[in-house]
């Protein structure tokens, strides 16, 4: 019992990744769970002077001065009425720490990488950067992001103006 | 029992660093009082000579305790030849004491090595020992007349290294190694080491032949003919090379020091702490206990009667706690002799190399300051002497012409000013030679040939990444790598650097530093519903605005006119484009601030209140903000930002000339902070 137990999770190791659904303007989207630190409530925030409008503010995690960043502004949707269900993921990117607001996490699921495929080019796309991949679940679309890249606070400038995504997915 | 002696390693490393550091310190001394008594009339002050020798006594005794036998043996040494000083025997002259510099700096690496589990340089310290005892022949042949000092060629060490390979019939010609090798230790110092690598196994091993050889090291003024004789007997029947070795000793001294002052740098991880230090922290500690039971004793039963005593009782409570922040972060502060005390060998050894002749003076060395600070600040100090010894001070004769006295003067003063700790690095060499660095700038392509530049932007310029303007590379200095980096180290520690330089006179750098890179005493204040942290350093004081003082020159931007002074009016409000409470000037207060000696008001909603924050930086996870040096936790928990003022003025600089942007929200205008991520930032 306890060895085939074992293989079965060995194999899907193997052949799957782990992600954190949420959900943001009714699309789904994943990051990979091993980056997520922590999941916490919405709290008050420090704004930080002349920071671009996604950039929440900073937020005192256990004495810790950690960035927030709202990922509806991030890809140019409209901001959101904060409800009991939106919280802040605490991500970790070696070793730095940032915070990405969301409506509300969903799941946790394994995606094989089989079921994942690379985004398709197509017109109007300006946030296809953030995109690592996309995947099948149940039948539906999951934008399975690339958060490295969205938080990386030295790459804030050049992405200032971020477009619209999920209007053209 | 056996008791575990590496509890006591650490200790004892310690002890000896401290040892070394007294020895360096006093051998320097030695040679000052010897200089200056002049050549003939040395006779060294017993005083010093026997705190050398107490030093290198017990770094001898400790280290054979804990089993650290190259230590002991190379102490020994060392020990001996101070006896002999000690005993008058020999004198102290510029050579000995500089050899003697040399036997610390190798008991010093020795001493690293034995920490680090790393091997030392062995070829250098052995040449150095030689040396060492070589000395001892040398002071016994020749007549104590203190010529040694005068004539320092006269005394070149010989030193021999014999491959002697007799063969193995040698013992049928009735000849015996054994003999040679007696004759030859009567030449002179032996060091002898078999080569056993020709014996044969024992059932093959032919008594009557012989396998070995021998590796002779001799010291001593022997000619080669000497040697020679003594295996003339037995020339057909050996191999023999007698080969001459020539000291390798001027290599050792710079490398080495470098090389043990880094790798001690790299280790200082404990800290000594006076006992007065530790008494007054257990006093406070004692007073918090009793402030917390009478507290706890008053809630147990608490009535409204009582409700006075209770905020007694928390004010209290405040002081002892306010006490003891500041009783440990005094345990942190160390004086800075600890980073200045590396100085005067650096200018000994320096000075030598370049042929000049400098006298370096130190004051204020009892300043105190972090600890970290001082570990980080090391280098750069170490760099700026360095830059005025190589740069600043002329050689000798240069100076003579130049109507200076032979000696340069590299001064080193340390102070504390308002909340900073001020170091001045001066020396009255030739100053910065703006011609040539602004020629060398061009060469670069730092700046355009034909860039208007003030005198002060000329002198900024060393500071740039890449720029030096030393002819030739040298290990001192010259590979323009320097400058910049002092100056980046002195910032990452909160702090700046600046020059005052006069051509001919000599150039002074000024470096500022904070007490202390944890905490900070600030004043809170408001604009809109944001609250912000002023450091209290930065502030001359705040005033409520008069109207008819504010006046607006056309181009934008307003000034205030302050007792006959005119300073640039920052509004914080639309710096950080937030909505303030009102912008009506009489509203709010006006706080005059100032920063690397420029003045500015800033007007902001209103003042808080003065409090202590911890600071926290905001780079770790996000990055470098415009106009904000770093976060702090206030009180509730909330992240309130601290203000860089010296950012301020710069940001209020860069933005006068553009119109104020619509007030919606507090942080709209996205596209205006772009480009605006100076470079240098303090």
């Amino acid at each position: 019992m306890q060895t085939a137990r074992v293989l079965q999770e060995k194999t899907l190791q193997a052949n799957a990744e782990q992600f954190l659904t949420f959900r943001l303007d009714g699309q789904e989207y994943g990051i990979a769970i091993l980056k997520v630190q922590e999941i916490k409530g919405w709290d008050k925030m420090t704004p930080i002077p002349n920071s671009p409008p996604y950039v929440k503010g900073v937020l005192n995690l256990r004495g810790v001065i950690v960035p927030v960043f709202d990922l509806r502004l991030r890809f140019g949707l409209p901001e959101a009425v904060r409800d009991a269900f939106t919280v802040i993921i605490v991500v970790n990117i070696g070793g730095r720490l940032a915070g990405i607001v969301v409506d509300a996490v969903s799941d946790v699921i394994n995606i094989g990488a089989e079921q994942q495929c690379a985004a398709p080019e197509y017109e109007g796309q300006q946030n296809r950067e953030f995109i690592m991949g996309l995947a099948q679940v149940d039948g539906k679309l999951l934008i399975l992001l690339d958060i490295d890249r969205m938080v990386n606070p030295e790459a804030l400038d050049k992405t200032e103006t971020a477009a619209p995504v999920a209007a053209a997915l | 029992m056996a008791i575990d002696m590496r509890q006591f390693h650490q200790t004892f490393f310690e002890e000896s660093f401290e040892g070394l550091t007294v020895m360096e310190a006093e051998l320097l001394r030695l040679e000052r009082t010897a200089c200056a008594g002049g050549q003939d009339t040395v006779s060294a002050d017993p005083e010093i000579l026997n705190t050398i020798f107490r030093s290198a006594h017990s770094i001898k005794g400790g280290s054979s305790t804990f089993g650290f036998g190259d230590v002991a043996a190379f102490a020994h040494v060392l020990e001996s030849r101070l006896d002999a000083l000690r005993d008058g025997r020999s004198l102290p002259d510029r050579r000995v004491v500089g050899l003697l510099l040399l036997a610390v700096d190798c008991l010093r690496s020795l001493i690293i090595a034995a920490k680090t589990g790393k091997d030392a340089d062995k070829n250098a310290i052995e040449a150095v020992r030689l040396q060492l005892e070589n000395l001892g022949i040398e002071s016994g042949v020749l007549p104590v007349t203190g010529k040694t000092s005068t004539q320092p060629e006269a005394s070149t060490t010989t030193h021999w290294r014999i491959l002697f390979r007799p063969n193995p019939r040698m013992f049928c010609t009735g000849n015996d190694p054994l003999r040679i090798l007696r004759e030859l230790a009567g030449l002179g110092k032996l060091k002898t080491t078999a080569d056993v690598s020709g014996l044969p196994s024992w059932e093959q091993l032919n008594p009557e032949e012989c396998y070995l050889s021998w590796n002779v090291e001799l010291v001593g003024s022997v000619a080669r003919e000497a040697i020679a004789d003594v295996f003339s007997w037995v020339l057909d029947d050996c191999r023999l090379d007698i080969t001459s070795k020539t000291m390798p000793v001027p290599t050792l001294s710079q490398r080495s020091v470098a090389e043990a002052v880094a790798s001690i740098d790299a280790h200082t991880d404990t800290l000594r702490v006076s006992v007065p230090k530790v008494d007054a922290l257990i006093n406070t500690v004692g007073e918090l206990v009793i402030t917390q039971t009478m507290l706890s004793q008053l809630t147990a039963n608490f009535t409204f009667d009582n409700l006075s005593k209770l905020f007694a009782g928390l004010e209290q409570l405040e002081r002892n706690t306010r006490e003891l922040q500041e009783s440990v972060m005094r345990i942190r502060m160390l004086p800075l002799s600890f980073a200045f005390n590396r100085l005067p060998r650096l200018v000994h050894d320096m000075s030598q190399k370049l042929e000049k002749k400098v006298e370096l003076i130190i004051s204020g060395e009892q300043t105190e300051i972090d600890k970290t600070v001082i570990d980080r600040l090391i280098d750069p100090l170490l760099h700026l002497v360095r830059n005025s010894l190589d740069h600043g001070i002329e050689p000798p004769a240069e100076r003579v012409a130049a109507g200076k006295s032979q000696t340069g003067t590299i001064e080193l003063k340390a102070y504390q000013k308002s909340g900073n700790v001020i170091i001045e690095i001066r020396d009255d060499g030739r100053g910065l030679r703006h011609d040539r660095i602004f020629a060398k700038a061009v060469e670069q392509g730092l700046i355009p040939a034909d860039a208007k530049l003030s005198p002060d932007e000329i002198s900024e310029l060393i500071f740039h990444p890449g720029f030096s303007t030393a002819v030739t590379v040298s290990d001192i200095s010259g590979r323009g790598v320097g400058m910049d980096v002092v100056r980046s180290n002195i910032h990452s520690l909160g702090g700046n650097v600046e020059i005052a330089s006069q051509a001919g006179q000599g150039a002074c750098f000024i470096v500022r530093l904070p007490l202390t890179l944890a905490i900070l005493d600030g004043l809170s204040l408001q604009v809109g519903t944001h609250i912000y942290i002023l450091p209290l350093v930065s502030i001359v004081e705040s005033v409520r605005i008069v109207p008819d003082q504010v006046s607006r020159p056309a181009g934008g931007g307003e000034l205030y006119g302050l007792r006959k002074e005119y300073l640039p009016l920052l509004r914080l409000s639309d710096l950080f484009h937030v909505v303030p409470r009102s912008t009506d000037l009489t509203q709010g207060l006006l706080v005059i601030v100032e920063a690397d000696g420029k003045k500015a008001g800033l007007y902001v909603d209103d003042l808080l209140g003065q409090q202590q924050v911890v600071i926290k930086n905001l780079e770790t996870h996000y990055r470098k903000v415009d106009g904000i040096s770093a976060a702090t936790i206030l009180g509730d928990g909330t992240v309130a930002m601290i203000l860089d003022v010296t950012g301020l003025i710069r940001m209020a600089h860069a933005g006068a000339t553009r119109p104020t942007p619509a007030l919606h929200g507090h942080i709209q205008d996205a596209g205006r902070h772009t480009g605006t991520m100076a470079p240098t930032i303090n």
